[in-house]
């Protein structure tokens, strides 16, 4: 039975006094794979910055490895294993290509070489720095950089986000390979459900701070109805408790 | 765009024509044209970065646009400053609570009825003096359930009162257009029912145009709904038109079909 | 202040009670004449204490209400100052008129500022107010003509109170009169504070952002109180060189503006005596710590500033604020 690496229980979260995320319990385990969907402002890109340790928790845990780390700063969580690929990337201007890959690498298997492999394009670009590079280049650059730190655990936020459609292929193309073949554990956020859901096991969808679907990728991928509602315009069928 | 007639324009409320604005080369607003009656509440909806914020910050004055105008009723608002703008009634809140930390609801409150009365540049006589704005202020808190614990310093109040008292504010200034930035930001689902009642109770003079991404919130307060995407207006319509809409699903479901 | 019913409340008299007289107030206030009884022979000390004190004062103004840091507010200081010495020397010596025109010309030169003053925040806001103090250090070193330069203002000749009562080296004219002044000064200005004017500034030090949308013209409200500070900087600087008929480039130095700085940081910006509070303890300390060994004076200034600014960063006032509120909560 595969170890869970990352389990979330009943965890409310958020920035200063504003919650965002709340009563979020989920588990992923080794190999595994998650995506995570909703409509803007529900709190995806807060869920993984709360795996990561930068915001604030009014109640609940994060347990990694079955050690709660909920207190922990977010430099220590990263060497324990969680690889964080922010959604504006983040790459280091003046810092040339190979140097954003090797300024925080540790060993493992993926090192320079199989990370040129997965990328050819970054191979060719090893010597530009950071900020003469397209926008596919620096997603590239960025999910290349924090594989090169080994992580156990992939947390990727909206990588298919503004780039074009054949960039979005080749991209989704290589996580594919990492994420199904290499068995990479991997928590992905996007937009853009349906494209995700092709390689990911489990998929939870979030509204307003709270999972409102988890279940497989897979059934969700054949569910275009439940899709358009909880991701679409849509009005809520479900009765809330607003004043009339 | 053609442009619209002036007897048209002063029957709106707010309206922009042809505005612009670019970082460089970063579009974050083209040609967006609105065009908004009285008494309405229309909804602004759209994916992150899609310049729904921006564009309050261009009609509300605190950013320039590049190219365009602005028209508040009949009055050409397109150089006026910010503060100039309020007084004519273009009010606005914030998704990210602007207060005052150290003044508590009551001294607030009463500096936007201050301010709006045009007497807050008075420093020869003491506050009490002015009883009728104060009495102004603590109607506004009444009105959003605040007035117990108007004493206590804004930076104390529960979260979910700095959101009201952010509405608060913006109440005090008299608003004839107010412009709502994601009002229920940071309030999860089941305490937001004060905040909810708050914006139902909205006086009907007042035209409302919020941003939010709760679709509750939407369907339930919107007569209309405008969708923005990459800085341009994608398309706008009653929300069961948005609801089908083919263009609005792409962007918001990410693509190919099925 | 504990509210007991929502129906007793009353808006307009908690707001009144807000800006009601304190106990301690008065009793602030009855020790400043305890000077004359218990030190009598240092009446001169006590007076440059009630000027500095006015000067913080000016400074809390802007800085402890309007959020505006300023490093160069000794212009003001030192305008007031040789505008009334000048006079002097051409015999317009009398303390009251000297009363009247120097800060006149102090509140001129702020009123120019304001317009570029009020452009700025943060760390050009900074920069720029030093830059202007500088300007005018050179200035007026440079024109040696009217200010006597380095040499200071020579002729000064300041006339007698009410024609009678001479500022002498005694110092009780000088501190009946310094002390005078700044009570009246210090009446005016709690009166500012307590108005509607008073709360629009804590609005702009509060959240700057904020104020334009709810209508607020920052910068009007901004040139005015920077304007009102400069006329009351102008009065301690006149007072000054009234008490001590001496006027030289040190009430200019950048040194000078600092220091106020440092004495508003240490008493409490932003509650009225903050700036009373730390006068008195700088100067105090200054003058013990000169005669015990002059030489390490900076030294324990500096220790005083990096430990109140890291354990009461609210000055001293604040933490006895922090204190007392405590106190409050443990006993009811």
């Amino acid at each position: 039975m595969s170890e869970v690496l990352l389990a979330l229980k009943a965890l409310r979260a958020g920035y200063g006094e504003a919650v965002v995320l709340d009563d979020i319990s989920l588990d992923v385990p080794e190999r595994g794979s998650l995506a995570v969907l909703g409509r803007n402002g529900v709190g995806k890109s807060t869920l993984l910055l709360s795996i990561m340790g930068y915001t604030e928790v009014s109640r609940g845990q994060v347990l990694w490895r079955g050690q709660d780390v909920t207190r922990l700063e977010p430099h220590r969580r990263a060497r324990r294993g969680i690889g964080w690929v922010a959604q504006e990337r983040e790459i280091f201007p003046s810092l040339t290509v190979e140097e954003n890959l090797t300024v925080a690498s540790r060993p493992g298997r993926w090192d320079l070489q199989a990370v040129y492999g997965l990328f050819p394009r970054l191979a060719e670009r090893r010597a530009n720095m950071g900020n003469q590079l397209s926008g596919g280049e620096q997603q590239m650059l960025a999910i290349a950089r924090t594989l090169m730190t080994n992580p156990a655990l992939l947390l990727l936020d909206e990588p298919l986000e503004g780039l074009a459609p054949i960039i979005v292929d080749e991209l989704l193309g290589v996580l594919g390979n990492v994420i199904r073949k290499e068995g990479m554990a991997a928590i992905v956020v996007e937009q853009k459900a349906r494209k995700i859901l092709g390689f990911t096991d489990r998929a939870i969808i979030l509204d307003r701070g709270r999972i409102v679907f988890a279940g497989d990728s897979a059934v969700l991928a054949n569910d275009p109805e439940r899709l358009e509602a909880h991701l679409g315009v849509a009005e809520q069928k479900t009765p809330a408790a607003l004043p009339h | 765009m053609s442009t619209v007639s002036s007897a048209v324009l002063s029957s709106l409320a707010l309206s922009t024509q042809g505005l612009d604005k670019r970082f460089g080369s970063l579009v974050v607003a083209s040609d967006i044209n609105l065009a908004i009656p009285h008494g309405v509440r229309y909804a602004l909806i759209g994916p992150n970065g899609a310049g729904k914020t921006t564009l309050i910050n261009l009609i509300t004055g605190m950013l320039r646009p590049d190219a365009g105008r602005i028209v508040l009723g009949d009055t050409d608002i397109t150089t006026f400053k910010p503060d100039a703008r309020v007084k004519r009634g273009l009010v606005r809140t914030f998704q990210i609570n602007q207060l005052f930390p150290h003044l508590n609801a009551l001294e607030a409150v009463t500096l936007a009825v201050c301010e709006r009365r045009g007497v807050a540049g008075e420093w020869w006589k003491p506050l009490p003096a002015y009883g009728e704005a104060v009495d102004e202020a603590y109607a506004i808190l009444k009105s959003l359930a605040l007035a117990t614990d108007c004493y206590r310093l804004t930076r104390e109040l529960a979260y979910g009162q700095q959101r009201l008292l952010e509405i608060a504010l913006a109440l005090a200034t008299r608003p004839k257009v107010l412009l709502l930035d994601e009002p229920a930001a940071g309030v999860p689902r089941g305490e937001g029912a004060e905040l909810f009642s708050a914006i139902a109770g909205l006086s009907k003079d007042i035209t409302v145009l919020f941003i939010e991404h709760d679709m509750d919130i939407v369907f339930r307060f919107a007569s209309r709904i405008i969708v923005m995407v990459g800085g341009r207006i994608l398309v706008e319509g009653t929300p069961q038109e948005i609801a089908a809409d083919a263009r609005v699903r792409e962007v918001y479901l990410g693509g190919d079909a099925p | 202040m504990a509210v007991s019913s929502s129906a007793a409340f009353d808006p307009n008299l908690y707001l009144q009670a807000q800006t009601r007289w304190q106990p301690i107030e008065y009793a602030f206030w009855a020790a400043t004449l305890l000077p004359f009884l218990l030190f009598p022979h240092h009446l001169v000390l006590a007076s440059q204490i009630a000027i500095t004190a006015l000067f913080a004062l000016s400074l809390d103004l802007i800085l402890g209400y309007a959020g505006i840091v300023s490093l160069g507010h000794a212009a003001f200081f030192g305008l007031g100052a040789y505008t009334a010495g000048i006079m002097s020397k051409y015999g317009w010596g009398d303390p009251f008129v000297g009363l009247l025109v120097g800060p006149a010309v102090a509140g001129l030169a702020g009123y120019a500022t304001s317009f570029i003053i009020s452009r700025f925040r943060h760390l050009p806001l900074i920069m720029i107010t030093m830059g202007l103090g500088f300007l005018l250090l050179e200035a007026a070193n440079s024109a040696e003509w009217l200010t006597g330069g380095s040499d200071g203002l020579q002729g000064v000749r300041i006339g007698p109170l009410f024609g009678r009562l001479r500022f002498d080296l005694w110092g009780y004219t000088s501190y009946a009169y310094s002390l005078c002044v700044l009570f009246l000064v210090f009446l005016v200005t709690r009166r500012l504070i307590n108005s509607p004017f008073g709360l629009a500034l804590r609005g702009i030090r509060e959240n700057p952002v904020r104020m334009p949308a709810i209508g607020a013209p920052s910068r009007s409200h901004i040139r005015t109180i920077y304007t009102i500070s400069a006329i009351v900087a102008g009065i301690a600087g006149t007072v000054l060189a009234q008490t001590t008929s001496t006027v030289s480039l040190g009430v200019l130095d950048f040194q000078r503006s600092a220091e106020v700085v440092i004495i508003l940081v240490l008493g409490g910006a932003g509650r009225l005596y903050g700036g009373l509070v730390g006068a008195i303890i700088f100067m105090v300390a200054r003058d013990q710590f000169s005669g015990i060994a002059p030489q390490y004076w900076y030294f324990w200034i500096g220790a005083l500033l990096v430990s109140v600014v890291m354990l009461l960063p609210n000055g001293i006032l604040g933490g006895l604020a922090r204190l007392t509120s405590s106190w409050r909560d443990k006993a009811s």
